[in-house]
């Protein structure tokens, strides 16, 4: 599997990504600059978390125009698979991938955490190495991480199995708390229609090493590389 | 703008003026004697932060200078932008603490945001790749009405810059004490790392290179804020509001990818942040390293606002900015590089061999003054101290009528707001990106972080515990490197060398310059007895209000090293059955307690004596088992003692513990706040094996029981479940915080 990282001025996740993806598939990613206008021929593309242009408008709406965004979308038309995590979540929606919009968190503050998560569907390379309901533990980082979008969206979503991710609660562990942020149906990650862009706020990439406290995160890339090599 | 327009907004130059400048009349005296003149206006500005306490070190320097800041690790000590330390394969540690104290309180978002920017660039100027941030706070106390306001503010602040810079924030302290009601402190350390063979430095050389401005554009912020952190607060502070700058987090991640770019070409004769008085401080400083004069043209220089005369330009303090010194034909490159990363680049000077600053603008000459002169003329002041007297020991009727149970006082003590889960700070920062992180504080008694693209890991702390240091300087600033020492230990890494940020009151009083000593002399024994030298740090004096002083707070950022971030050891229990030991001498001591502050109601006595040697044995013990692979869970006995540590491992992992070596233990065994000890768990097949080695080490060891169950107990019964303490250590801080209005 070939894969091309995005990254902007202020992305600052885009190291993490390399290393999720090399160590799963045994090759080192492209970085590709906001300014190019191409992308190399590649399999998957991912849009990293950071803080692109300083989100200093609203988060990932200045990136969403940046040059290398009509050759993503391009690429995304034609079925490339592209990920876009935390930051990339919002580049990536704001650039019309993906419906909705991704506000202020809740509670007004940055939150960072371990956050238990369910795979609501495995039909889609990203997921398929996960069980449908399967309860996962990805880190968050974000402060605007509050997923909204208007009922017919919603219903069409969770209608089209277009809901990837959902925030839980876990009873069992030592920190029970659910939705992190105030999204919508505790959604934490949505599929496009065709299933083959992702977005999501939590970071499968920093959850892929027994440094990193748990490997929940590996089988998404895992799966990757098996569905597109 | 004109020469005719920026002489208007000039002011005679007068003792009156020297003196709103922050200067004495003995020094504006000086001034006049070095230059065989009265001082432009513009040179006067650029004296009086030269010499101002915050860049001069006038009260401090003479005891400053007394510090071990040498060993084999040590490849660059206190006196550039940060220490250097070598951590093997031709890879070091680049780091340093410093204090934004002022500007927090004034304006607390802004303040502790460029108070992490400030420390960044400390460090990554100096060729390093900034891989960890922490910090250490200290608050008024929760009743005051200030306090919400500024522990909002400052952890907004704090996330908000390293948030979007990309650096992680691992950990570090926070305390509340009405001491800090008027003077809270904010103490960043940034931790980076650079191959031994590419670390910068800011001695400027080569006559006639160019002198170049790359960052952020020049506004009028923070002009005079080096005089502000120099002087005492009254009530009318607030209206210093203007002197606090402005940070943009962004534009400092951009200067550190362009910074580090340049830096792997070979274009750098050197380079500087333009930290504290700005261009005034990093011309100054790199052209007087260097021996040598400098001579700035500033109409070129890129300004924020209009008509900004010299003076204004040589004072600001507006951040993310750097001044490098290019070899000559080298500014096409740079220029591409900051051009890449849309950051301003002006070449705005040279070097010279005339020894001055000479600042040039609208066709004029504002300033033309010897550096070496005025540097060296800098005052040194040998201030008269007074010896803080010893406390009385805290006698055994202190308890006499202490009823509570052990569970009542534990659930009091975890809900003190010292000891109460930082949950609700720590979660607004983020700890993970990299992916380095193995631990951060509150996992493991120092936060771990893997060298990013190696095995090998950075084991970092923050440490002092200000209430000893009141009772006794001396002891308490033993203790604080001492303790921080413990915490590198308690995780398996090799203590390599500390930063000191020395906060303090107002050093004119003998009774708190003698704080400052005493504590400068514990710092220094105890840095020669562990082998952990000063390598780099800040002095923050004046943090008083209205005459009322801080508890002294010298506050020690330690790094260490391990072969491998696997191998570190948290404090979370692991598993049910493992065997829970003590590792040092029984607890008996109570003075200055938590216990006896928070049950008792009494701050007395003094603080525990540190024995260097017992602490340097103990702990090249624990750190040996832990190398050795026989350490399940590992936690330094500090705030709250021995009950308090087993109960924060207990916490840390939801594993209770049952304790029959404690059945009737008397407080000063449970609270007692003794030095040089650890409890350790460990797996109940090499119990034997670890006791044997302690016994040949000449270790104390005692077995206090084993890990079991979801609550603490002793043979009597449960202590207190662990879901009741839970919820009063993790309630207190978000409670206290929903109250903001």
């Amino acid at each position: 599997m070939k894969a091309a990282i995005v990254v902007f001025p202020g992305s600052n996740r885009e190291r993490d990504a390399v290393a999720a993806l090399e160590a799963a598939s045994g090759t080192k990613p492209y970085l590709v600059w906001h300014r190019d206008t191409e992308l190399p021929k590649v399999d998957l593309i991912v849009v990293p978390g950071g803080f692109s242009y300083g989100d200093y408008l609203r988060s990932g709406a200045m990136a969403a125009h940046s040059p290398i965004m009509r050759e993503v979308k391009a690429r995304a038309d034609q079925g490339v698979r592209v990920l876009g995590v935390c930051n990339g979540f919002q580049i990536i929606t704001e650039a019309g991938l993906l419906p909705g919009a991704l506000m202020r968190n809740g509670a007004l503050k940055f939150v960072c955490r371990v956050q238990h998560l369910r795979v609501e569907n495995t039909d889609s390379p990203f997921t398929a190495k996960y069980a449908k309901g399967q309860i996962v533990r990805y880190p968050v980082a974000h402060g605007d991480g509050n997923y909204w979008a208007d009922a017919d969206t919603i219903r069409r979503l969770e209608g089209e199995g277009q809901v990837a991710f959902r925030y839980v609660a876990d009873d069992t562990r030592a920190d029970p708390r659910g939705n992190p942020n105030g999204s919508v149906s505790d959604i934490a990650g949505i599929f496009n229609a065709k299933r083959t862009v992702l977005g999501l706020m939590p970071h499968p990439e920093d959850a892929v090493e027994g440094l990193h406290g748990n490997t929940d995160g590996k089988p998404m890339f895992d799966g990757l590389v098996e569905a597109l090599s | 703008m004109s020469a005719e327009a920026t002489r208007a907004q000039e002011r005679p130059v007068t003792l009156e003026l020297a003196r709103e400048f922050g200067l004495s009349e003995a020094e504006y005296k000086n001034a006049l004697e070095i230059l065989g003149r009265v001082p432009t206006f513009t040179e006067m500005g650029i004296i009086s932060v030269m010499w101002s306490e915050h860049c001069s070190y006038k009260s401090s320097k003479r005891w400053l200078k007394t510090l071990p800041t040498t060993g084999p690790q040590v490849i660059c000590g206190p006196g550039e932008n940060a220490g250097v330390v070598d951590i093997g394969d031709g890879d070091t540690v680049i780091f340093k603490m410093e204090s934004h104290n002022h500007p927090s309180y004034i304006e607390p978002y802004q303040g502790a945001a460029t108070g992490v920017g400030g420390i960044l660039r400390d460090v990554f100027t100096m060729g390093a790749r900034p891989i960890a941030n922490m910090n250490a706070l200290r608050f008024g106390s929760p009743d005051h009405p200030k306090t919400r306001h500024l522990v909002s503010g400052v952890v907004s602040g704090i996330g908000g810059y390293g948030n979007c810079v990309g650096v992680p924030t691992v950990g570090g302290e926070t305390n509340f004490h009405p001491a800090y009601n008027g003077n809270i402190l904010v103490n960043a350390m940034t931790v980076g790392v650079a191959k031994a063979d590419n670390i910068f430095y800011s001695a400027a050389a080569g006559i006639g290179n160019p002198v170049v401005y790359v960052g952020s554009k020049t506004g009028r912020d923070g002009i005079h804020g080096a005089t502000m952190a120099s002087a005492e607060f009254t009530e009318d502070s607030e209206e210093k509001r203007p002197t606090v700058q402005v940070g943009d987090p962004f534009t400092e991640k951009l200067l550190i990818e362009a910074c580090l770019e340049l830096m792997a070409t070979d274009a750098i004769v050197a380079i500087q942040d333009m930290g504290a008085a700005g261009l005034t401080s990093s011309s100054v400083e790199m052209a007087g390293k260097g021996g040598l004069g400098i001579e700035l043209t500033l109409d070129s220089l890129p300004m924020r606002e209009q008509a900004m005369t010299p003076y204004e330009i040589m004072l600001s303090e507006s951040q993310e900015r750097m001044l490098i010194i290019l070899k000559p034909g080298r500014e096409e490159v740079a220029k591409a590089i900051f051009d890449k990363w849309e950051l301003d680049f002006a070449v705005i000077g040279t070097l010279t061999d005339t020894g001055n600053l000479v600042i040039k603008m609208y066709g004029e000459t504002w300033c033309d003054m010897p550096i070496a002169p005025v540097s060296n003329a800098a005052p040194e002041y040998d201030r008269p101290w007074e010896p803080t007297p010893a406390a009385a020991e805290v006698p055994d009727s202190v308890f006499d009528g202490y009823r509570l149970s052990l569970g009542e006082a534990l659930e009091t003590l975890f809900a003190c707001p010292d000891l109460a889960s930082k949950r609700w700070i720590w979660e607004q920062y983020d700890s993970l990106v990299g992916g380095d992180t193995r631990f951060m504080s509150g996992q493991a008694d120092a936060a771990v972080v893997r060298v990013p693209g190696q095995t090998k890991a950075v084991a970092i702390t923050t440490d002092c515990t200000p209430r000893y240091c009141l009772a006794d300087p001396v002891r308490g600033g033993a203790q604080a490197v001492a303790e921080a020492w413990r915490n590198l230990s308690a995780v398996g890494a090799l203590p390599l060398a500390i930063t000191d940020n020395m906060n303090f009151g107002n050093p004119e009083k003998p009774r708190i310059m003698g704080q400052f000593v005493g504590a400068v002399q514990g710092i220094s024994q105890a840095c020669t007895a562990l082998d952990f030298p000063v390598v780099s740090g800040n002095v923050s004096l004046y943090n008083e209000t209205n005459g009322e002083a801080i508890l002294p707070t010298p506050a020690i950022g330690a790094v260490g090293t391990l072969p491998d971030a696997m191998i570190a050891v948290g404090i979370a229990f692991q598993q049910e059955g493992d065997v829970i030991l003590a590792i040092g001498e029984p607890g008996s001591h109570i003075g200055q307690s938590l216990f006896l502050r928070e049950i008792l109601g009494r701050e007395e006595g003094p603080p525990p004596p540190v024995d260097l040697a017992v602490e340097r044995r103990n702990g090249e013990f624990v750190r040996g088992l832990i190398h050795a692979g026989l350490v399940a869970s590992s936690h330094d006995v500090a705030d709250g003692g021995l009950i308090v540590t087993i109960a924060e491992m207990a916490l840390a992992s939801g594993i209770g513990a049952h304790l029959p070596a404690l059945d009737n233990a008397h407080p000063r065994a449970l609270f007692g706040e003794d030095q040089a000890r650890y409890v350790l768990a460990v797996r109940p097949d090499v119990a034997a094996t670890v006791q044997e080695k302690a016994k040949a080490a000449g270790v104390p060891v005692t077995v206090l029981g084993e890990t079991r169950g979801t609550a603490l107990s002793t043979s009597a019964g449960e202590i207190v479940s662990l879901k009741r303490l839970k919820d009063v250590n993790e309630g207190w801080l978000p409670t206290y915080m929903a109250a903001e209005s």
